[in-house]
């Protein structure tokens, strides 16, 4: 690749592709994340970036070295990173007196810090010591927030849907019913978080929906709340903006009965018999310097007997 | 007693039915809201903290996690269903979550030089086949690249050109031309993206071209005229000739003799520069600093009309008017260092 003036040109095929791969798109696919371990790191938090790694795995990178990064002093060290990674997505965690075990959540927009929540972590039960069935790596994990303040505080109201940002996997079009295996569970509760993970066990009900059962998993955390940055609303906005292309043009007219049909509603207007084509004779060949309102057989008719 | 029976059969399905709904019916003061497309559920109730407080928290959250999962499986097995490869799958429908984008929308490539005049002209791209039939070997080869059809940089022998002159050598004109045609396309190349990115078209004295313009042929002797050892010092001028514009002084240097007092005072400014122990702003620290000291400013605003906060706000309030503080006396002081130091290098 030959760098001049910031303009980036492949000299092959294969970093064409490469690039072309990390080239803004209209539709994206699913946003990968970095899980970064910060300079100084307790053995609660190293696990824990561990656990959420492998909640996370097919598409995360874990930067599992000493970083020394302060994301809420300056964040263009993690801006590099993920232009590096192209992820989107990131895990910040480090321990220091100040701030013990400490989580930072964020995601990016065009490779700046859109929003960041710093979550110390009270307790914690690692995936490790739960000796139970896990469920396996890629799953799609089912996502369910509880607590009134996940509703009427801006804060948790933007921690929720960062949360489902980071969690929520891929997006699919269809979902295997027998594999809905594992569910988060949030709950905002006196301004903690806690955050669960189980295994769904699907019982027999008698009737087509199943009972539920829940197994403990891992990771689970007890969450306080501490720093936060939010984007401003300008650029919140900006990072929603949906390009115009991204929706398919609703087509007009078309329906779909019961049984799949797929039915069309047409409007025509009424025909004009007058300038019906019909079968071409000589005789009715239109002449030079003739009217073309004169053209009926009739008109026509006295000038043949002269 | 036909009837009766009948009614108590109908009772009893109906009992049976109430029973079985009852695994899996859960009563909430508030609905739950569903976004099926994200997997997603979102419960409002009031939490009871009582419940929770009673040292049983794990089982608490347990059985609110599988009531509030069990109505989100509820909802997901309503959807319509189909059968794929002998496993049976739930359509989903589109996120109603809005999250936001990981880039920018792509924005539309700027049309080449090319592209606008193609357009101009109706000049349309056509398909050419890949592969062409080579009469010489009688066979199909590639139309271009390595093993082409009709190769004429293979050629052993070159027809001298009637009007050519005869010593000159027929190959090596032949790959000058193309180095030349390459740099061209190259040139061409970086000015189309300068181009698109509104920087001003970077200068290269000519480009090879057969027929020069006129305006091409005066910034030939332009240059030409300064490519002296005196830098064009001493050449004449033609009777009628227009001076090249943009020339002139650049630099301009303070007088040997005269005043003596800004000089010095400049000398001075200069080596208490040097002298200071503060340590050189970081400008780009500095900007970071400054944008989110805005944004948090920004976001105080807010807050303050969203509603009150807790006594976390207020600290975290505090933190940042401080650093704030710093932040802005800094930014004047780097700037007057700046220019100084300018001078210093002259």
């Amino acid at each position: 690749m030959a760098h001049r003036d910031g303009i980036v040109k492949a000299k092959t095929r294969r970093s064409k592709r490469f690039l072309q791969s990390r080239e803004p798109k209209l539709i994206e696919g699913q946003k990968s994340s970095m899980i970064i371990r910060g300079g100084n790191c307790s053995e609660t938090v190293s696990q824990a970036l561990k656990d959420v790694y492998a909640l996370k795995k097919p598409n995360a990178v874990l930067y599992k070295r000493k970083n020394m990064v302060r994301p809420f002093d300056d964040s263009t060290a993690l801006e590099f990173f993920s232009k590096k990674s192209d992820c989107s997505l990131f895990l910040f965690g480090s321990h220091n007196k100040k701030r013990p075990n400490n989580l930072i959540f964020g995601r990016m927009f065009d490779f700046h810090v859109l929003d960041m929540f710093e979550l110390g972590i009270e307790r914690f039960v690692s995936l490790r010591d739960v000796k139970m069935d896990t469920c396996p790596e890629g799953t799609k994990p089912m996502l369910v927030f509880s607590g009134e303040l996940f509703e009427t505080d801006r804060e948790h109201q933007r921690l929720r849907n960062l949360l489902t940002d980071f969690f929520c996997g891929p997006r699919v079009s269809a979902v295997r019913l027998a594999g809905l295996e594992h569910v988060l569970h949030f709950t905002a509760l006196e301004g903690r978080i806690y955050m669960r993970s189980y295994k769904v066990l699907l019982k027999k009900s008698g009737c087509r929906t199943p009972r539920i059962q829940l197994q403990d998993m891992g990771p689970s955390f007890d969450f306080i709340m501490r720093r936060s940055h939010m984007a401003s609303d300008d650029l919140y906005r900006t990072a929603h903006k949906q390009p115009r292309g991204a929706k398919p043009k609703k087509k007009k007219n078309i329906s779909h009965d019961a049984f799949g049909t797929r039915l069309g509603r047409l409007h025509m207007q009424k025909q004009d018999l007058d300038k019906l084509q019909t079968r071409k004779m000589k005789g009715l060949r239109k002449r030079r310097g003739e009217k073309t309102t004169t053209e009926t057989p009739a008109a026509k008719a006295p000038r043949t007997d002269e | 007693m036909a009837s009766c029976s009948v009614e108590d059969v109908l009772a009893k399905a109906e009992r049976d039915e109430a029973e079985k709904l009852k695994g899996i019916t859960v009563n909430k003061e508030l609905d739950l809201e569903f976004d099926p497309g994200n997997l997603l559920a979102f419960d409002k109730n009031r939490i009871d903290t009582r419940e929770f407080k009673d040292g049983k928290r794990e089982d608490f959250l347990r059985s609110l996690a599988r009531d509030n999962t069990q109505l989100l499986i509820n909802e997901i097995w309503k959807l319509p269903t189909e059968r794929v490869e002998e496993v049976i799958v739930a359509k989903l429908p589109e996120p109603t979550t809005l999250l936001p984008r990981e880039k920018p929308a792509p924005k539309p490539k700027p049309p080449t030089k090319w592209e606008q005049f193609a357009k101009l002209k109706g000049i349309q791209k056509k398909k050419k086949t890949n592969l062409v039939w080579d009469e010489v070997h009688k066979e199909w080869k590639r139309r271009w690249g390595y093993k082409r059809a009709k190769d004429d940089t293979k050629e052993w022998l070159i027809e001298v050109p009637e009007k050519a002159d005869p010593n000159e050598d027929q190959f090596a004109k032949k790959n000058k031309a193309k180095k030349e045609r390459v740099a061209r396309n190259e040139y061409n190349r970086l000015k189309n993206i300068a181009r698109a990115q509104k920087i001003k078209v970077p200068g290269m004295g000519l480009a090879p071209t057969p027929k020069q313009s006129k305006a091409e042929l005066a910034q030939a002797v332009n240059i030409a005229k300064i490519s002296t050892a005196s830098v064009g010092k001493f050449q004449d001028n033609l009777p009628k000739e227009k001076k090249p514009k943009n020339t002139g002084k650049r630099r301009k240097f303070q007088p040997l003799i005269g005043d003596f007092s800004s000089e010095k005072q400049k000398q001075l400014d200069l080596l208490k520069v040097m002298d200071s122990k503060k340590p050189r702003l970081d400008i780009t620290k500095a900007v970071n600093k400054q944008m989110r000291e805005e944004d948090m400013e920004a976001r105080q605003k807010n807050k303050k009309d969203f509603g009150k906060k807790g006594q976390r706000g207020k600290m975290s309030g505090k933190g940042k008017g401080k650093a704030g503080g710093k932040g802005k006396g800094q930014g004047p002081k780097g700037k007057g260092r700046k220019p100084q130091m300018k001078q210093g290098k002259r």
